[in-house]
């Protein structure tokens, strides 16, 4: 028999794989070209999915229609469950070029998002120190952008996103404006990221190492007509530490896959 | 500037023109040119006068209401003329007539309009300025990064909050300039306005001054007015250099 206690720990109970974010038969045309055309994508909870594609096969268009940035022309999408109709507290979005204030100081970036929400001055500085601090920038509170390395830049757009303490974070290319060095350590950075903070990564990129080494599932995107063609989920090497990945059997095998299907497309 | 090795110190030059302008006088060639030792005399002697410091109340009131509307309405009007297509287009064949129209001819209009008074003087002075305040603030807003602006979306910044955090911010270099070239413009237009409006202020010296042949004095006015003016603009210049820093990488 069923009690009443049980029946409501069902209803309430999250669906198995429970997608923080689903996107459901998205198209997008900016005038006649077609940069999305009917595309179904799931994101699960707590995991990070890359977004990996040839430049100018809709990557940052879609990031941007979930991001409540763009009108899709058809389709819909579903935070949570629910279709939104633009931006949203539940989302923070990490930009290509970082999109700080250049004339407001760390401080003032970091704390921008949640100076927008109306936080008072006091609660948002001590928020947004806390994230300074996380990403490797303390001391830097009164510096200016334009006095800061591009790798810091990103921190600094980094702690901002995170301040505002959304679901899902959504991050177009972040690393590409910064040096392979720092590059790196953002990555493995990330992966910690993904594992202490409980939230939704949503991670375009147009390297394939980057997205084998930072994924959780990683969702191919073809141009002409810009359509998902391939999810894969590397699965066996996340836990062997991030000093190991790079040179695990499977790691290079996605690898090696996932060039041999987009290497048609290179010109 | 360096003359035999040394470096001189910015505006070396005017100390040539002076001097020059001291020869010409003393030379009695022309008595519209009277020496600039006299000049300076009198213009001390000038600004101690209840007549010269009633002009200087009448035109600084009216030059800064006049680049005070011009401020207050031209920055917010580019702005949203860079913001929306369809205002542009509305609007910007007029700002650029204005711009290059001859102002001078409209304030017999304004006249009829506005009476012989205060308020037509501070609005051909804000007729003046306000054209390239415009035009800047405009072209300020079009090259605003675009990211800047879905940053600001995307954490839900309202449309007041947007205007005031990121629109007038990142196009203020932009603005600061075409206030400066504006503050310039309303000096034109304030004297001409009290020359041609009622005789009242400065121009109601010059009148005075040039029509008694009283040319020390008439000149001693003119430094005054050209003294202020370059004080302002160099005022703007100088908060143009403090967001310079910026202005290249937004
Ligand atoms: N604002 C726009 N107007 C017209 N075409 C656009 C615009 N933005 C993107 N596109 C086109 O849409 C396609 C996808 O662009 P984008 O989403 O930026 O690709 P990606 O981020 O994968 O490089 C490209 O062909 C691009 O030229
Ligand atoms: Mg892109």
């Amino acid at each position: 028999m069923v009690t009443p206690q049980t029946r409501q720990a069902f209803e309430t109970a999250q669906p198995l794989t429970d997608n923080a974010v689903a996107v459901r038969g998205v198209s997008k045309n900016y005038g006649d070209v077609e940069a999305l055309k009917n595309l179904t994508l799931e994101f699960p909870r707590g995991q990070l999915t890359s977004l990996l594609g040839p430049s100018g096969c809709g990557k940052t268009t879609l990031l941007k229609i979930i991001a409540g940035l763009l009108e899709p022309t058809a389709g819909e999408i579903e935070v949570n469950g629910k279709a939104i109709t633009g931006p949203g507290p539940d989302r923070a979005f990490v930009f290509q070029d970082f999109a700080l204030l250049p004339w407001a100081s760390v401080m003032r970036n970091v704390a921008f998002g949640l100076e927008l929400r109306g936080v008072a001055k006091s609660e948002r500085e001590s928020v947004a120190g806390k994230y300074i601090a996380d990403v490797g920038l303390a001391g830097f509170e009164n510096s200016f952008p334009h006095e800061l390395s591009g790798g810091m830049r990103q921190r600094v757009g980094l702690a901002r996103a995170l301040s505002v303490d959304a679901q899902v974070l959504l991050m177009d290319e972040p690393f590409s404006a910064v040096d392979e060095q720092t590059r790196r350590k953002f990555q493995e950075d990330l992966l910690n990221l993904v594992q202490n903070e409980n939230k939704t990564f949503i991670f375009v990129t147009h390297s394939i190492e980057e997205a084998v080494y930072v994924s959780d599932q990683i969702a191919i995107l073809l141009p002409r007509p810009s359509r998902v063609s391939e999810i894969i989920r590397p699965s066996g090497f996340r836990d062997k530490g991030v000093d190991n990945i790079r040179r695990d059997p499977e790691y290079l095998d996605i690898v090696d896959e996932i060039w041999a299907s987009l290497r048609n497309y290179v010109e | 500037m360096k003359v035999f090795g040394y470096r001189l110190p910015g505006m070396s030059s005017l100390l040539v023109w002076g001097l020059l302008w001291e020869i010409i006088g003393q030379s009695g060639m022309t008595f519209f040119i009277p020496p600039l030792s006299e000049v300076i005399a009198t213009l001390f002697e000038v600004i101690g006068t209840p007549a010269f410091q009633k002009a200087l109340y009448e035109t600084a009131y009216a030059f800064g209401a006049g680049v005070f509307f011009a401020i207050v309405i031209g920055v917010p009007t580019g702005i949203f003329m860079g913001k929306s297509r369809l205002l542009d287009e509305l609007l910007l064949p007029w700002v650029n007539m204005f711009l290059s129209a001859p102002l001078t001819a409209l304030v017999p209009v304004l006249m009829v309009l506005f009476g012989f008074g205060m308020k037509s003087i501070i609005i051909t002075t804000t007729l003046f300025a306000i054209w390239i305040i415009i035009l800047n603030a405009r072209a300020g807003v079009m090259q605003i990064n675009r990211s800047l602006i879905d940053m600001a979306r995307s954490f839900g910044a309202s449309p007041w909050d947007a205007f005031f955090k990121i629109y007038v911010w990142a196009a203020l270099p932009e603005i600061l300039g075409g206030v400066r070239i504006g503050v310039i413009r309303a000096v034109k237009g304030v004297i001409i306005g009290q020359l041609l409006i009622s005789i009242v202020g400065f121009g109601a010296l010059f009148e005075l001054y040039s029509s008694n042949f009283l040319m020390a004095h008439f000149w001693a006015v003119l430094i005054v007015l050209f003294a202020l003016a370059f004080t302002i603009s160099e005022f703007f210049a100088y908060l143009e250099r403090r967001v310079a820093y910026y202005a290249a990488k937004r």
